[in-house]
């Protein structure tokens, strides 16, 4: 790295446990100032009890993190005062309205009673809800709860928000929405900590993205380095023997990114032009390392997710690409292959 | 790794602190955040018709109900209204007890307790707030209570200092009630059942001298429904209002009020600590 920034998140080795269930195992993740980082994983994966922790609400069995630069346990208070949390559910009053339920939010953070209604007015325009700023909230659409909601952590201005699972329940409309408040709010020098079930969410919105399941970190980079390395376009090189594979392997190095021994197959990260599928085939050759046959594999986003999980990520019925979810584990993967005998 | 370094906006130091304007001590902003909490509940009071209509309107019309209907079958030894105002004031308490255990209980389920637990304030205030507009829902509530039996024929004959004595003691057992309730909204896992528990609570007045005489109860009944915390505390009602003998009556309604208030103030406060912490 050239350069150090600042980090927003720094947590070593956080383990927690409820009762006899492993929820997190030694996960450490940092996250730079300013940026959007998304926690990434299927439901059970340990996300909500990450946010929670980095936010103070939960003490690690194990290990240390730092938020803004205090220690989640030991300056919980300073911590909180830089930070704000939006939850899962719209964590606002109904029963108030919009206008009161941030008035009240400015209080709690000490404005004082003038600069809470400033601030209140402002965020109403910001979020596009001074229109319904005199109603209860009650009588809010779930997108117009979820902006309010979102309002209200920024009433303190923290330089760190967490949300957790921000556009889980809305429609695709109101998560279009979302996606662009929370673009805006990276655009002005906020770090933005979200989790989300939805690796498109993720890959729309994320600087960087950590992906966990079981409580462990299973990936992490940028989204263009995820699916470089998971899915992107790869080239399956099925080799002669275990003698050429052994050879391939040694002779690829880090080029390759899947190993499977037992088939004799070899993963090679490629960028889907013919010319480097001959440089590779030419360059084997003259090593003496016998190639039978190549498969060109271009995966989804979501066979990235499912290589790395497990699992298949949640997805919704609105989405333009629901054949995929609906299609099963052995079809996923392999789709999209293309067979030529060299 | 160059991809590690990609900003999308200015620099971290340029974000905006969110430190007080004014610099005050830590009691300063308990009291602060408490203030703010019980506005908070006295709004979403109003807000909710149907339980404050419940919670108001209710006492009033079970006055009236055992004034004129069942009243006349009633022989107290004295006109039943005066007979019945103390009894009717606790339940007022015990209606109000079911408004603020679902409160509770609704923040707690809610999000919204985690927004105030991640922000620096006393999120015991929370519960502070909901108690306080417990018993400012009970002024209301008793007020009217007692302008009505006034309308409709009662007239006790209470000195001032008696009358300091019965709202103290009214004081004293509104926020035993409150904190009661405040317990049974943090054990209760929905709102629904956090209701239906202190029905319970509603449900004492019933079994002591606040509507009958115990002594025409049948004599199964006898022993709970002179033993109970509520009997004493309208025996010491009544003879405050009504020059009725106390006896050792007002001791009993202060031991019993103060129990209930130390036991559930103790109780709310490690339930609330032990689910706020974890």
């Amino acid at each position: 790295m050239s350069r150090i920034r600042e980090l927003a998140v720094e947590a070593t080795g956080i383990s927690k446990s409820f009762g006899a269930v492993e929820v997190l195992r030694g996960l450490s993740l940092t996250v730079e100032a300013a940026t959007v980082f998304a926690l990434l994983g299927p439901n059970g994966a340990g996300k909500t009890t990450m946010i929670n922790i980095l936010c103070t609400l939960l003490r690690p069995d194990a290990g240390t993190a730092r938020v803004a630069g205090h220690d989640v346990v030991a300056e919980r208070s300073l911590v909180r005062r830089r930070i704000a949390l939006t939850g899962q559910y719209a964590a606002v009053d109904t029963l108030q309205t919009g206008e009161e339920n941030l008035v009240m939010m400015g209080k709690l953070c000490r404005l004082g009673r003038a600069e809470s209604r400033r601030r209140a007015a402002a965020l109403l325009e910001q979020f596009d809800l001074l229109d319904a700023r005199r109603r209860t909230v009650k009588t809010y659409s779930g997108g117009m709860r979820r902006r309010l909601d979102l309002a209200a952590s920024l009433v303190g201005h923290p330089s760190v928000i967490f949300l957790d699972e921000p556009t889980t329940g809305l429609d695709p409309r109101s998560r279009q929405e979302m996606w662009g408040v929370i673009r805006d709010l990276a655009g002005s020098g906020v770090t933005v900590f979200l989790t989300t079930q939805y690796l498109e969410e993720a890959d729309q919105l994320a600087d960087r993205i950590a992906v966990i399941d079981g409580g462990r970190l299973v990936a992490d980079g940028t989204p263009e380095q995820l699916k470089g390395r998971i899915a992107g376009r790869r080239l399956d090189l099925t080799l002669a023997d275990a003698t050429a594979y052994a050879a391939a392997v040694r002779h690829l190095g880090a080029q390759a990114i899947q190993h499977e021994p037992s088939t004799h197959r070899l993963g090679v990260a490629a960028d889907g032009s013919a010319g480097q599928i001959r440089r590779i085939l030419e360059d084997l050759h003259e090593h003496d390392i016998d190639v039978e046959t190549l498969t060109q594999h271009s995966a989804s986003l979501e066979e990235a997710f499912l290589s790395l999980t497990g699992q298949r990520p949640a997805s919704r019925p609105a989405d333009g690409n629901a054949e995929h979810g609906a299609a099963d584990r052995s079809a996923g993967t392999d789709r999209d292959k293309e067979t030529a005998n060299v | 790794m160059s991809e590690l370094l990609t900003p999308t906006g200015p620099a971290a130091a340029a974000h905006p602190g969110s430190a007080p304007t004014a610099r005050h001590s830590g009691p300063f902003w308990a009291v602060s955040d408490s203030l703010t909490m019980v506005a908070r509940s006295l709004r979403l009071s109003i807000r909710n018709p149907d339980a404050l209509v419940t919670a108001i309107a209710l006492p009033v019309m079970l006055m009236l109900l055992f004034v004129y209907l069942f009243g006349g079958a009633i022989q107290t030894g004295t006109a039943y209204v005066n007979y019945v105002v103390p009894g009717v004031i606790l339940l007022c308490t015990s209606f109000g007890a079911s408004m603020t255990a679902m409160s509770v209980c609704q923040d707690m389920v809610d999000g919204i307790i985690d927004r105030f637990r991640s922000m620096d304030i006393a999120s015991f205030a929370v519960l502070t707030g909901h108690v306080a507009a417990t018993v400012v829902r009970n002024v209301v509530s008793t007020s009217l209570v007692i302008v009505v039996a006034l309308l409709i024929g009662f007239r006790p004959n209470a000195t001032v200092g008696e009358w300091v004595a019965v709202i103290g003691l009214l004081a004293l057992f509104v926020l035993a009630m409150a904190w009661l309730s405040a317990t049974v909204g943090l054990i209760a896992k929905t709102p629904e059942a956090a209701s239906g528990f202190t029905f319970f609570v509603m449900f004492l007045p019933y079994v002591s001298s606040a509507f009958v005489p115990v002594e025409t109860m049948p004599s199964w009944l006898h022993g709970f429904a002179e033993n109970q915390p509520v009997t004493p505390i309208i025996e010491t009602l009544r003879g405050l209002l009504l020059g009725t003998p106390i006896g050792n009556n007002g001791w009993l309604a202060l031991g019993w009020c103060l129990g209930i208030l130390a036991v559930f103030f103790l109780a709310a406060t490690a339930l609330f600590r032990r689910q706020t912490t974890r």
